[in-house]
């Protein structure tokens, strides 16, 4: 699976700093947020979940993760018929976005 | 161009604030994380063109479209590219914006906003007149992958069933798969009036009115207290 990067934000940026920093600082708050809710839903309620991964695909392709993108699309309909087996892989997902805003 | 923004996300709402920025004929009047905070702004000022997000929790943007009464144009923006269809139901929708939405793609839709804009403007300055002189007389609905004419003077009521729409004619009844809002912006208002959340009556076809409710053909009808004062302006009272 990808790794997570910047790649989409500088193509959306261009030479403007300003909105890359304003979008780099929306995420880093909004991120851990969503995966809250996720976390909090996890195993217990799958229609809240699947809303929640939905949301979260949009973050996954922000962060440059096409292949992460597909991942968390088929997880996103496993939801929508009550099974979780896509969540260990999701699961790596947000760990792996996770670690990539705190560095930044 | 003047312009909303309605997501729940606010990542969702920088970028697209950020491309609307690149382009010099639109302003963007104001940003909502809800549809519901939309709407209030849209009762009292005017927008040509709403960057809707689909999936927002509570109302979703469909849910928005059907409650706006003359929406503005409409460009959807998803990560759901299933909703596409859904999509095509509604005049107002311009186009169909697929998360994360690039510059190159984000021009095409605003040529498209704009050619929608422009030609509905020319339309209204140059055919008011036209139209007052050629008004539609008929209806074409879709059943069974078949388009079948009603003659709007034919139609009694129609009443909302789910999903569904219950058209009632003098001749037969028919089950088309839509909603009362969007039937009710293609009926001539003259003829017809919604009486209650799930009823739109021809008032031509009226044959009694008590209290809260109305006899029409041989239906009898609730008149929700909201809309009693509307139907009541547009009979001819002794």
């Amino acid at each position: 699976m990808s790794e997570p990067n910047l790649s989409l934000i500088e193509e959306l940026s261009g030479n403007d700093m300003e909105f890359r920093k304003k979008l780099i600082g929306i995420i880093k708050s909004e991120l851990p947020a969503e995966i809250a809710v996720y976390r909090d839903c996890v195993m217990s309620d799958h229609v809240q979940a699947a809303a929640i991964v939905h949301k979260l695909k949009h973050k996954i392709s922000i962060l440059g993760m096409f292949d992460g993108y597909q991942v968390a699309e088929d997880y996103e309909e496993e939801l929508k018929e009550g099974r979780w087996e896509g969540h260990e892989k999701f699961n790596e997902l947000l760990e792996k976005m996770s670690q990539f805003i705190i560095e930044l | 161009m003047k312009c909303i923004i309605i997501d729940d996300e606010a990542a969702a709402r920088a970028i697209i604030a950020h491309l609307c920025s690149q382009v010099e004929s639109i302003e963007i009047v104001e940003e909502f994380p809800n549809a519901i905070q939309a709407i209030k702004f849209l009762n009292k000022n005017h927008v040509d063109l709403v960057f809707l997000d689909i999936h927002m929790p509570d109302f979703t943007g469909f849910d928005f479209i059907d409650t706006v009464k003359n929406p503005p144009k409409i460009i959807l923006t998803t990560s759901d590219k299933n909703f596409a269809i859904n999509a095509f139901e509604y005049d107002c929708i311009v186009d169909y914006l697929v998360k994360p939405v690039t510059l190159p793609r984000f021009l095409k839709s605003i040529q498209k906003a704009e050619n929608f804009v422009s030609s509905v403007t020319s339309k209204s300055e140059v055919s008011s007149e036209t139209e007052k002189e050629l008004p539609n007389k008929e209806l074409y609905v879709n059943i069974d992958r078949r388009l079948i004419k009603i003659d709007f003077e034919k139609i009694y009521l129609i009443e909302a069933k789910g999903d569904y729409i219950l058209i009632k004619t003098d001749d037969k009844n028919y089950t088309v798969h839509s909603s009362l809002k969007k039937i009710e912006d293609k009926l001539p208002e003259s003829l017809f009036l919604k009486v209650h959340r799930s009823y739109i009556i021809n008032i031509k076809k009226i044959i009694d009115i008590e209290d809260n409710s109305v006899l029409i053909a041989k239906d009898v009808i609730p008149i929700s207290r909201s809309n009693r004062p509307e139907l009541m302006k547009r009979l001819n009272l002794l």
